[in-house]
């Protein structure tokens, strides 16, 4: 069952046209990664899902509701962490949850009860009576998390949950977004631009450029387009018609100064592939990444875009407008 | 419109004056100040001026003690309203604001939130006014009733402001332009006359907080200089179109 359909879903802010269409259909249950660079249109994607932007042409629902025509309703279905932190620092984190229970008329007589299981997910209980003010970086996220759940939406919505976390951080909060999305068996829709991030935990990403969606399937199925593994060489410059003549070699391009000869069964056939090369400093092998993937389609790197994490995302469309030319 | 939008909104109200109950609670710092700020009013400069003024039969202290309960109401009312400011800048807002409630009922559990606050603050007031021997305390509750209407106005009119406002420097126009001109020319600090310059006395007309320091007066001190139904009529209009010139800004806010 499909519980979010898009077709053609665009939209514009004056000339800039942040989102050219969108058709994707998510599966009731899935974690679905809308992966691209900042500006690509991921969280004014996510915006229109949850009626906070209106789309200027193209339709979108989410669990058979109209986005459009049926916003409260399609408010009641989803759940939202957003990209900035949105907690109530003046409140505890069990006064966080209250709010929000109250806000989506949550039945009184079980509010206690589903704050206190939610609170236990994400393992903040000890902390629930604590001003949320005083928690991390971490914590804030899951109890954002675990508000996003509380309601029991259909589907959460998850703008860049880890942005600006320390790496250790990032790594626990994704598990906590794997045990609650199979506990509440909720759909989750994340956007982030940490490829390896998302590879662990989508079963399903999208590949989002300019507001368009360049490629969307499994992660394992995005990484089989390149057609096999890669041997990454720092040589000097010298010719590589014979290695590209060889049968198993389907492509070698160059990035960053090195050679990336992308082949099949790599690990048997590396040494012909190095007796036919001269003056070579390093060798490595690797198996492709969603990152490499992401370079192949775009002919960029992801990362050479997200330098600055703060810039508005107008700044960002601009930047990658002319980059991209 | 069945019952359960009906329940589903007005819960939402609730929601969000819970929480700006909670918010009022945990500020103790915030309520000691607002309560003090009155209290010097009333027994530093009353008393100063007091030392050589008298209006009427009236020890001056006295006779500002209703003017400086309508102060209270317009500073703490606008300015609870232009707090939203500040909540936009933190993202609190953000979440209420995609909860599946109308955005006239988020702004009307502000306004109430609000209107909670200042009236607390009031009743701290009223709780001294034993120590002002010319107020008759059975005029409380009508005093506390007009005080109220015009609270709703000043709280609908702060979020107006506030829903207009990108930055915090709203706050310094606002003081300057809006609150200040609003409380001097009320008749706070002194009785409006026949010996005040014609200009000044078409402002004080003009300006709605007058309606309240005068019915308050009316209620405390027993003088007016408008009648009673006067007084209500134009700060319940005031606090209608407030109140809707608000809810149009505030949902119109990005």
């Amino acid at each position: 069952m499909m519980i979010i359909q898009t077709s053609a879903l665009r939209k514009c802010f004056g000339k800039i046209e942040a989102v050219a269409g969108i058709d994707m259909n998510i599966e009731k249950g899935e974690i679905f990664g809308l992966l691209g660079p900042n500006g690509a249109g991921k969280t004014t994607t996510i915006g229109m899902l949850c009626t906070i932007v209106r789309p200027s042409s193209g339709a979108a629902s989410i669990a058979g509701y109209n986005v459009v025509k049926e916003p409260a309703l399609v408010r009641r279905q989803v759940g939202i962490v957003f990209q900035d932190p949105t907690l109530d620092t003046v409140l505890t984190g069990r006064e966080n949850l209250e709010l929000h229970a109250r806000l989506y008329n949550f039945p009184s007589r079980i509010r206690k009860e589903r704050i206190d299981q939610m609170l236990e997910l994400v393992d903040l209980k000890q902390r629930a009576d604590d001003i949320t003010r005083t928690y991390s970086g971490g914590m804030r996220r899951r109890l954002e998390l675990a508000r996003g759940l509380l309601h029991r939406p259909a589907v959460l919505f998850l703008d860049e949950p880890t942005l600006g976390l320390d790496p250790q951080t990032r790594a626990r909060l994704w598990e906590y977004i794997k045990k609650t999305a199979q506990a509440e068996q909720t759909t989750i829709v994340l956007t982030t631009h940490y490829m390896e991030e998302a590879e662990k935990v989508c079963d399903r990403v999208g590949i989002i450029d300019h507001g368009r969606i360049i490629a969307l399937d499994t992660p394992q199925k995005l990484k089989e387009t390149m057609g096999g593994e890669m041997i990454v060489v720092r040589a000097e410059k010298q010719p590589l018609e014979k290695i590209l003549a060889l049968p198993y070699v389907s492509e070698i391009r160059e990035n960053d100064g090195a050679l990336e000869i992308i082949t099949k069964e790599a690990h048997r056939r590396l040494p012909k592939i190095l007796s036919l090369l001269k003056d070579v400093h390093c060798v490595e092998m690797r198996v492709p990444t969603l990152n490499d993937v992401f370079i192949k389609l775009t002919g960029r790197d992801i990362r050479d875009d997200t330098v600055d994490d703060s810039g508005s995302w107008v700044d960002s469309v601009a930047r990658y407008r002319q980059r991209g030319s | 419109m069945d019952n359960g939008f009906i329940r589903r909104e007005l819960m939402g109200v609730y929601a969000v004056w819970w929480r700006e109950f909670k918010v009022f609670q945990r500020e103790k710092s915030r309520i000691v100040s607002s309560i003090v700020q009155p209290l010097m009013w009333l027994f530093l400069f009353g008393s100063g001026i007091g030392a050589s003024v008298t209006i009427g039969s009236f020890a001056y202290r006295d006779y500002i003690y209703p003017g400086i309960l309508s102060m209270l109401v317009l500073f703490g009312s606008v300015y609870f309203g232009l707090y939203i400011v500040w909540d936009r800048k933190l993202d609190v807002l953000k979440a209420i604001l995609v909860a599946p409630v109308s955005r006239i009922s988020i702004f009307l559990g502000k306004v109430l939130g609000g209107c909670t606050d200042v009236i607390l603050q009031i009743l701290v007031l009223f709780s001294l006014s034993f120590l002002f021997p010319a107020v008759n305390p059975w005029g409380i509750p009508l005093a506390l009733l007009l005080l109220l209407i015009t609270a709703i106005g000043m709280v609908s009119l702060g979020l107006a402001l506030g829903s207009l406002f990108e930055s915090l420097e709203g706050f310094q126009v606002v003081s300057a332009f809006l609150i200040f001109p609003l409380f001097f020319l009320s008749g706070a600090l002194f009785p409006i006359t026949e010996k005040l310059p014609l200009w000044l006395r078409g402002l004080v007309k003009l300006n709605p907080l007058t309606y309240t320091v005068d019915g308050v007066r009316g209620a405390l001190l027993n003088v007016n200089v408008f009648p009673l139904y006067v007084d209500f009529l134009v700060i319940i209009i005031f606090a209608a179109g407030m109140l809707f010139l608000g809810s149009v800004l505030f949902s119109r806010m990005k």
